[in-house]
């Protein structure tokens, strides 16, 4: 028989018995609808996670240092036969080279020292951090109030919520459009010349044994202020979380403060070092958090010490497939029960459709002409039933986001979708179901196939 | 009655077929070996029991014989895989029961049409054969009723023009007009036995009505406890 004559007998067979097959295809909808509800919160759920920790700005970031300068940082390396004494500065030259490496958007300083704002006849101290124009990405800005800085070298400043109170306790508000005195200690380099003729570039023993035996490298720190502008307040500090003590209070646009050669604590290690001006740590951006990890590797072989996230990502993952997994274990315990009922419905119709059946082998359909009828009537009843429960499983899903957001905004928490429905899963859903069908007509199928005609005939 | 082989349409051999019944073996049928010429006309006659259906099934290919053969245009039934007799009730059987046996929920064109699904005829040569069938059968204009709708010579008609759908070699009919009254019964073999005659099929009826197959068919065969009693050829 072929496959349009299959699919209208099939069909017209289903019409026959509208509400018992009727209601077979609203059991399997109601197994598809929950085996989609539970994914999809799954997905939900990840997708909130991923959001969550892509907004903090640590998964597309790999925090760079020397090796110089985190002897003893990571525990589980090996130590033997190193010397970090002969590890690569962080200095421009190396800053210059991770930014034309592949899949880097941005290499920044993380620039760190102490200032002091003063405003209103009131000194007030406070970590003076660099913000890459990148950070406005940062979820921490998703609440800023007034704008980000125009600029990457605007002169311009944000101030953290505590410490604007602490300028204007009343309204810190009203901060936005005032001009404030930063104080700072410049940087102002004594022996200008040894910052490009004495600085070793790769830690060479020589190098640095020419260094210790008398480089006449060196700097003053002279105070200095600058008139800003605040242009916002913001309630957390961006990338801020691993901090606490040097927690940031003030922030300025990356380039301004190194425009305004801010001296940082990290200067006095790199003069008694005999290095000329390099970074504490540097903050490469790549493109796509996929790339961190090769990224990672570039600058592990450049000779530096690397952070990222990425092991907290791949925990992450792990941690969402055992998710996912239980709940489409769940998800599947109303199909399993409808299996049961396609099972019945096809048994029952095999008993009904006896001499149907007798009739059709007489008149010339083979074992597996039947044999397919009632694999394909199943089948088009997983079909039907997976469209059905797809659409009652988004409107479940539907109900999940309503609810939640409803509760969220009870808590004064922002609203978020936890439930969401992918395009692979509409499709993959209607496949299980008439895969789930077929299965369950498996026996039904069969049964029909082997009827004796002469009996099923031989008594009407 | 004895034919050259090439116009035998049927043959059996010292077929039997036994059931077992709890503890009893009932011998259905018991030995026959028959002869069937091509294009012929055979009425098998017999009580109740006397194994005539029994022997019928055999010939459509429905039910396989204990031993012995069933030779159908030299071809042995009982060597046949299931997949091929199938093939050959598809498309060298035509079968016509007492009670119709027509799917109530289709109309008489899906009826007519369902032996040629089976057969894989194309979509638009099966609606040609469908409408030459039911003319051939007299209920061209009934297209779009469902048996219940019809009569029961109607229905018999519509059985009839079923059997013919995939244009057989051989009709099978068991008693066609068991359920007929007998002016409807006449009407019908008589039918059969024109299309018989302009087709060039040949014709094995069950029936244990005597005078109907004195007057249609051209050879009696008396059948009893599963075993060939007499032959009767008419003239």
């Amino acid at each position: 028989m072929k496959g349009y004559d299959l699919f209208e007998l099939a069909v017209r067979n289903l019409r026959q018995s509208k509400l018992r097959n009727g209601l077979t295809t609203i059991g399997i909808s109601v197994g598809v609808a929950s085996l989609v509800a539970m994914l999809s919160l799954g997905v939900g759920l990840q997708q909130l996670a991923t959001r969550r920790l892509a907004g903090s700005g640590m998964f597309d970031t790999v925090f760079v240092m020397s090796k110089q300068d985190t002897r003893g940082f990571d525990r589980d390396e090996d130590r033997k036969d190193q010397h970090p004494e002969k590890a690569p500065v962080l200095d421009e030259a190396a800053r210059q080279q991770m930014t034309h490496l592949p899949n880097v958007t941005e290499v920044e300083p993380e620039v760190r020292v102490m200032g002091q704002i003063v405003y209103g006849g009131q000194t007030h101290f406070g970590f003076v951090t660099g913000l890459p124009m990148s950070a406005h990405e940062n979820e921490a800005f998703d609440n800023l109030q007034g704008n980000f800085f125009s600029g990457s070298d605007a002169d311009e400043v944000i101030l953290l919520n505590d410490f604007a109170k602490e300028l204007e306790p009343q309204n810190p508000k009203s901060l936005i459009g005032q001009q404030v005195t930063l104080r700072y200690g410049e940087h102002q380099s004594l022996a200008a010349d040894s910052e490009n003729s004495g600085r070793p570039q790769g830690g060479d023993q020589s190098d640095n044994a020419s260094a210790d035996a008398g480089s006449d490298y060196g700097f003053s720190v002279v105070r200095k202020a600058q008139q800003l502008k605040v242009v916002g307040i913001v309630d957390e500090e961006p990338y801020g979380g691993m901090r606490t003590v040097s927690r940031g209070r003030i922030f300025l646009p990356v380039d301004l403060t190194e425009k305004l050669n801010m001296a940082e604590f990290s200067d006095m290690r790199s003069s008694l070092r005999g290095h000329g001006k390099t970074y504490a740590t540097l903050t490469v951006r790549v493109k796509d958090p996929a790339k961190v990890a090769q990224v990672q590797d570039t600058i592990k072989q450049m000779g530096f010490r690397t952070f990222s996230v990425l092991d907290a990502t791949k925990s992450l993952r792990r941690f969402f497939t055992v998710l996912d997994l239980f709940l489409g274990i769940f998800g599947s315990l109303a199909l399993a029960v409808a299996t049961l009922a396609i099972i019945n419905t096809l048994v029952m119709a095999v008993l009904e459709r006896r001499r149907e059946i007798g009739v059709m082998k007489a008149i010339g359909a083979s074992d597996r002409d039947v044999k397919r009828l009632f694999f394909a009537e199943a089948g088009a009843m997983g079909f039907f039933g997976g469209i059905l429960g797809i659409a009652l499983g988004f409107a479940i899903g539907k109900a999940i986001n309503l609810g939640t957001g409803i509760y969220l905004r009870n808590h004064q928490l922002p609203a978020e979708p936890v439930w969401i429905l992918p395009t692979w899963l509409i499709g993959a859903a209607i496949a299980f179901s008439i895969l789930v069908s077929l299965l369950a007509g498996l026996y039904p199928a069969s049964r029909a196939a082997r009827l004796d005609p002469v009996q099923t005939l031989k008594y009407e | 009655m004895s034919s050259s082989p090439a116009s035998l349409a049927v043959r059996t051999q010292n077929v039997c077929r036994y059931y077992p019944m709890g503890e009893t073996l009932i011998r259905a049928v018991d030995g026959i070996s028959l002869d069937i010429a091509s294009g012929e006309f055979v009425a098998l006659l017999g009580q109740s029991g006397s194994g005539k259906s029994t022997l019928l099934n055999l010939i459509a290919g429905l039910d396989r014989p204990t031993s012995g053969a069933v030779l159908v245009q030299g071809r042995d039934l009982a060597k046949m895989s299931s997949e091929e007799l199938a093939g050959y009730r598809r498309n060298d059987v035509g079968m016509v029961f007492q009670a119709f046996h027509l799917i109530p929920n289709m109309t008489i064109t899906e009826n007519v049409e369902l032996p040629m699904r089976f057969a894989e005829v194309d979509r638009a040569e099966r609606v040609e054969r469908v409408r030459e069938s039911l003319e051939r059968v007299g209920l061209g204009k009934r297209l779009e009723h469902r048996p219940s709708q019809l009569s029961g010579g109607e229905q018999q008609r519509v059985s009839i023009a079923r059997a013919l759908a995939n244009r057989p070699s051989l009709l099978l009919a068991d008693e066609p007009t068991g359920n007929l009254d007998s002016r409807t019964g006449e009407d019908i073999l008589k039918l059969i036995r024109d299309l018989s005659q302009s087709l060039g099929m040949t014709v094995i009826m069950v029936t244990h009505e005597r005078g109907l197959a004195e007057r249609f068919a051209q050879r009696l065969i008396f059948l009893g406890d599963g075993k060939l009693i007499s032959q009767e050829t008419l003239a």
